[in-house]
């Protein structure tokens, strides 16, 4: 596969690690009342989806950025790529 | 025996004599000539024996389809099994033997196996070696493997090399046969970078072995001029050998370019080289396979694809027969006997299956329409053939065509599913291919030359101007389309002998209809049932006959009854090529530590510590054994001083204005206030709550930090780290850097430690007030190397760690030796460094194990409760903190002479050993020259309020029961005075 790096163009899925689920990226708030809960949703529950998957990749052999790449699980089809922390700030985790 | 069937004409250079070997004997060849060309000139039928029955094989196709003629190449250590006589070229001095038989090819002793052949239909093994269970492992599968071998390795390593290597292109166009080339001259011509790879070692296709006429010239000579061009064109690449053998996603393709597998020695090039080619576009021309008609007996040397009979006669100058006999359901069958005609051999007969007025008429042959071959006579190849009439004609090579199969592999390897078209009696290429991918030519069911030359011109055009570029304003190669008729049949049913479908794998007509009978009727099920298709030719001649038979038994139609689809590879790939260089040490390659080249010099043996090679222990002259050298390097260093190359501890610098509040986060301890040259200890979870990983980290300014890891885990650390900052934390200023390769680290430890350093670090106060436990510092060492100090220890000792720029690390071991020469100083290994940290009570890699907690580890007191850190809530859990829990402690043997076993389970004294019972295990142990005894750390449960108790360690696989004494996992200096002295 190649996955379209937003800083650095397309690379081949060879330099990357594959994480999974980019719900990781939604670690629950640990002072809420059912944090427990919460953790063991984010940590142990995860949809297994055939098609549309956003999941976490990592640019071991490149850049180190942690991207979010959406991919069809069926057809390996890439429709989007994007670095993993402007979508962890977009989703407000700035502090 | 001299080339008796070589007749004129031909692709091969005459002027260039080889010599080969076929079974021992001699024979000659030319240049030009695969194996099996040069051994049909000869008249050399026979060449193999059949995979289950033994039967004599011989070659039955002119390509990479071939499933019978399968030899063996070359000698010793390059011993080559399965190789298909029908691709490898000739050079001299080949040596080639035939396979699978036991005696001489001609008197195969296992040929008794075919007359048992009533008893060994599809399924025959899963129904007959059910029982008893314990004669399968023992007798069943030795006598089977040895009766139904293929080729035999050399058992000794390949002396070739093998090489990988990435190519990019924007159009790769697979098969250089007429359709690829029009593709690859649009293409070439408009300027694209162009890639055209194709299996043969002459390029042009069915161009060669026909006798056509392209844009008024022979088609062979048509092909070498587009050759002659595309080659002078510096946008085109052309590869010969190199079979496209995997379509992955993304427009990846796998390639197989065999470099020298056509001479007699490598001569220190690579062999074979495995590329990754990554194309915008595809252009698949990868044209077609002729299937054969089943009929009794159709096995026989002799026998051959009609369309391979052409081939050998007009690209080899071989004539495969002096009498040839063509069995045909179309109009291309016809064609083998008009050209054979023309060069002189003489044809017995044609049988056509249809009922249509002959094609044509030759003097001296027989033409019967609507007739069939029910069976054929003649030992070690064909003599006589027998036609449905009754009829006997003798011959000694019958050219059968089934028809044409569009080769539709790649097609598939992304599951595309091909679709029937009825008009040729075969599969096409589906909508769903391989993104990017377009196919032409006979691949894609356009059977005839004209069509062939024109969809490729087309398609390419089509491609060149999608990529943005303008067409070359030229017209397409012209040539008339041939008559290609074709009405479907696929075995004669009146044959009352066996007729073969997958001649590999030994399976018949009536293996099929059996399969079909005891229930096996989807197409997968009788792939599996009776092996059809799962040779190493992957059925290529075999499938569509076999799943038409199927068809018939279940009264659908065939695309009814659906088709296997192909995965990668397209032909068999050395896993020679797959390693590449990998092989060896280059498979896992590891580092060496910067005083490697000191520690070699000095007696050291070497382990692989994650991926660094480190020194073991030092042995010194005299020295028996491994512990004399260990317990020394122990003794010494805990009496005075020792030296150790600590540089494999990840170690990753941190900075930003939030560094601190960074480490605040991944650490489970308090980091905020640590003061600018201190380091503190930190434990990391994950997020399960379980132990992660442990370390030290140094504040060395405001805003900067270095952190170091243990070895195993220092790039999986490093990766989370970069996954808490970008993803968990954004909003932080914070920026990692791994710097483990950067710095040589050396610990300097025992109680003449800080009298050595001080002898080395430039003017810096080494006193306990000024320099105290668990202090840090920038400064230079030897007068003016750039050096960071950290008082930290493992060993429980006074101890140092000093790090400077890693290519002086072998310098400052020496150094380090030399000034520490008046105290003593030992060098010591990973060995003495294990003892220490257990005699001391640390826990490394086979505590934090990532099935133990803090809490287990006796590290509650390093958990925060006044912040937030990764693994907080889920460590918090009950499952993982019960009273129960397992604790970390030390044991030590009730009679003191008594080894302890690492791996070792607890049990309560006097209970019976189950798992039950089961209360931890030992997870580390050393034999403790300080206290002359072993010591060991494990888990037990509830552990540290059991000091005392005596429990039986239990290790049946390794050394019976001992009772062992829970202590403190300190064996030395509990208070640690030593280390803050």
């Amino acid at each position: 596969m190649i996955i379209d790096h937003p800083l650095l163009g397309p690379r081949d899925a060879a330099e990357f690690t594959y994480l999974g689920d980019a719900t990781l990226i939604n670690r629950p708030d640990p002072a809420a009342p059912d944090a427990a809960d919460g953790f063991y949703e984010y940590l142990y529950l995860r949809d297994n989806p055939a098609g549309e998957h956003n999941e976490l990749w990592y640019h071991e052999q490149g850049d180190r950025a942690w991207l979010v790449v959406s991919r069809n699980t069926l057809t390996h089809e890439i429709t989007k790529v994007e670095l993993a922390r402007d979508v962890a700030l977009r989703l407000g985790r700035d502090r | 025996m001299s080339q008796i069937n070589r007749i004129k004409g031909g692709l091969i250079d005459r002027s260039q004599k080889l010599e080969f070997r076929f079974n021992g004997r001699v024979f000659h060849g030319h240049q030009g000539d695969t194996l099996a060309s040069a051994l049909l000139a000869n008249g050399q039928r026979l060449v193999g024996r059949s995979f289950k029955y033994h039967r004599p094989r011989g070659i039955f196709t002119a390509g990479s389809e071939e499933p019978n003629a399968l030899v063996q190449l070359r000698s010793g250590a390059f011993q080559e099994p399965n190789t298909r006589a029908t691709v490898a070229q000739l050079f001299d001095g080949l040596e080639a033997t035939s396979q699978n038989h036991i005696g001489s090819l001609d008197f195969d002793l296992m040929a008794a196996v075919d007359l048992m052949s009533p008893f060994l239909s599809a399924g025959f093994y899963y129904k007959t070696f059910m029982w008893p269970k314990a004669f399968w492992e023992k007798l069943y599968e030795p006598i089977i493997r040895k009766s139904a071998g293929l080729g035999s390795l050399s058992m000794r390593e390949d002396p070739d090399v093998y090489d990988k290597g990435f190519l990019h292109c924007d159009i790769l166009i697979i098969g250089a046969g007429p359709a690829g080339l029009s593709a690859a001259l649009s293409a070439g011509r408009a300027g694209v970078r162009v890639i055209l790879a194709d299996e043969d070692f002459v390029l042009g296709g069915r161009l060669n072995s026909e006798t056509f006429v392209v844009d008024g010239q022979p088609g062979g000579d048509w092909a070498a001029r587009a050759l002659a061009e595309l080659a002078s064109l510096p946008n085109v690449r052309i590869m010969a050998r190199t079979t496209i053998w995997g379509a992955y996603d993304h427009g990846v393709f796998g390639a197989l370019e065999r470099r020298t597998d056509h001479l007699a020695q490598s001569a220190g090039h690579p062999r074979q080289i495995l590329w990754r080619v990554t194309a915008k576009r595809s252009i698949l021309a990868a044209g077609s396979i002729e299937r054969p008609i089943a009929f009794g007996n159709n096995d026989r040397p002799g026998i051959m694809l009609a369309g391979a009979v052409r081939t050998y006669v007009n690209r080899f100058g071989v004539a495969p027969g002096k009498q040839v006999t063509v069995f045909t359901n179309n109009d291309d069958g016809w064609r083998t006997a008009t050209d054979l005609a023309q060069k002189g051999v003489r044809i017995s007969a044609i049988v056509d299956s249809r009922d249509i007025a002959p094609l044509t008429s030759l003097p001296d042959a027989e033409i019967v329409m609507g007739g069939r071959v029910v069976d054929t006579a003649g030992r070690k190849g064909i003599s006589t053939c027998t036609l449905a009439n009754g009829q006997k004609i003798k011959t000694d090579c019958l050219a059968v065509s089934g028809g044409w199969s569009p080769n539709v592999h790649l097609t598939c390897h992304q599951r595309g599913r091909p679709e029937w078209q009825s008009d040729i009696a075969a599969f096409v290429p589906g909508q769903n291919l391989p993104a990017n991918m377009a196919v032409v030519g006979t691949a894609n069911g356009l059977l005839t030359l004209g069509e062939a030359l024109r969809s490729g011109h087309q398609i390419a055009e089509g491609t060149v101007s999608d990529l943005g570029f303008t067409a070359a304003r030229h017209s397409a190669p012209v040539a008339d389309n041939e008559a290609s008729g074709v009405s479907a049949f696929w075995y004669v049913g009146e044959s009352r002998k066996r007729a073969w479908l997958d001649f590999q794998n030994d399976v018949t007509v009536k293996d099929v209809k059996l399969a079909y009978a005891e229930g096996f009727r989807s197409v997968e099920h009788l792939k599996r049932y009776t092996t059809l298709g799962m040779a190493t030719d992957q059925g290529k001649t075999a499938n569509i006959p076999a799943l038409a038979i199927m068809a018939e038994c279940t009264g659908k139609t065939i695309p009814e009854t659906g088709t296997t689809i192909f995965r990668p590879p397209y032909t068999p790939v050395p896993i020679g090529a797959l390693a590449g260089r990998s092989r060896g040490k280059d498979f896992r390659p590891y580092r060496l530590t910067p005083s490697h080249k000191w520690a070699k010099q000095n007696g050291a043996s070497f382990v692989e510590v994650g991926n660094w090679l480190r020194a073991q222990w030092y042995a010194r002259a005299g020295e028996k054994g491994w512990r004399n050298s260990v317990d020394r390097e122990v003794t010494m260093t805990r009496n005075s001083v020792g030296i150790c190359d600590v540089t494999t501890l990840g170690k990753i610098d941190i900075q930003g204005r939030d560094a601190a509040q960074f480490l605040n986060r991944v650490y489970t301890n308090a980091f905020l206030k640590l003061p600018v040259g201190r380091v503190r200890y930190g434990l990391m979870l994950r997020e399960d709550g379980i132990a992660y990983d442990d370390g030290t980290t140094a504040r060395l300014g405001e805003n900067h930090y270095v952190m170091t890891t243990t070895t195993a885990n220092a790039g999986l650390v490093f990766q989370r780290l970069e996954f808490a900052r970008q993803c968990l934390f954004p909003g932080l200023d914070v920026h990692l850097i791994s710097v483990t390769d950067g710095w040589a680290q050396f610990a300097i430890a025992g109680p003449n430690s800080r009298k050595l350093v001080q002898k080395v670090v430039d003017g810096l106060d080494m006193s306990n007030e000024a320099f105290p436990f668990m202090a840090c510092a920038e400064t230079t060492v030897f007068g003016g190397t750039k050096a960071r100090l950290f008082r930290i220890s493992f060993s429980g000792e006074m101890a140092y760690e000093i790090a400077v720029p890693a290519r002086l690390g072998n310098s400052m071991m020496q150094g380090l030796m030399e000034a520490g020469a008046k105290f003593d100083a030992v060098a010591y290994g990973t060995e003495a460094l294990g003892v220490m940290r257990i005699e001391k009570g640390h826990a490394a890699g086979n505590e934090l194990n990532g099935q133990t907690t803090a809490l287990d580890l006796g590290l509650g007191g390093f958990m925060s409760k006044k912040k937030d850190y990764i693994g907080k809530t889920l460590s918090e859990r009950a499952e993982l903190t019960h009273e129960d829990a397992m604790r970390l402690v030390g044991f030590r043997p009730v009679e003191r002479s008594k080894p302890l076993v690492a791996g070792a389970h607890f049990i309560a004294q006097g209970q019976e050993a189950n798992t039950e019972n089961d209360e931890g295990w030992m997870s580390s142990v050393a034999f403790s020259p300080t206290l002359g005894h072993s010591i060991g750390l494990g888990f037990i449960r509830r552990g540290h309020v059991r000091m005392g108790e005596v429990v039986t360690a239990y290790s049946p696989a390794r050394g019976g029961n001992i009772a062992v004494e829970i202590v403190s996992p300190h064996f030395i200096d509990p208070e640690g005075g030593r280390q803050r002295g």
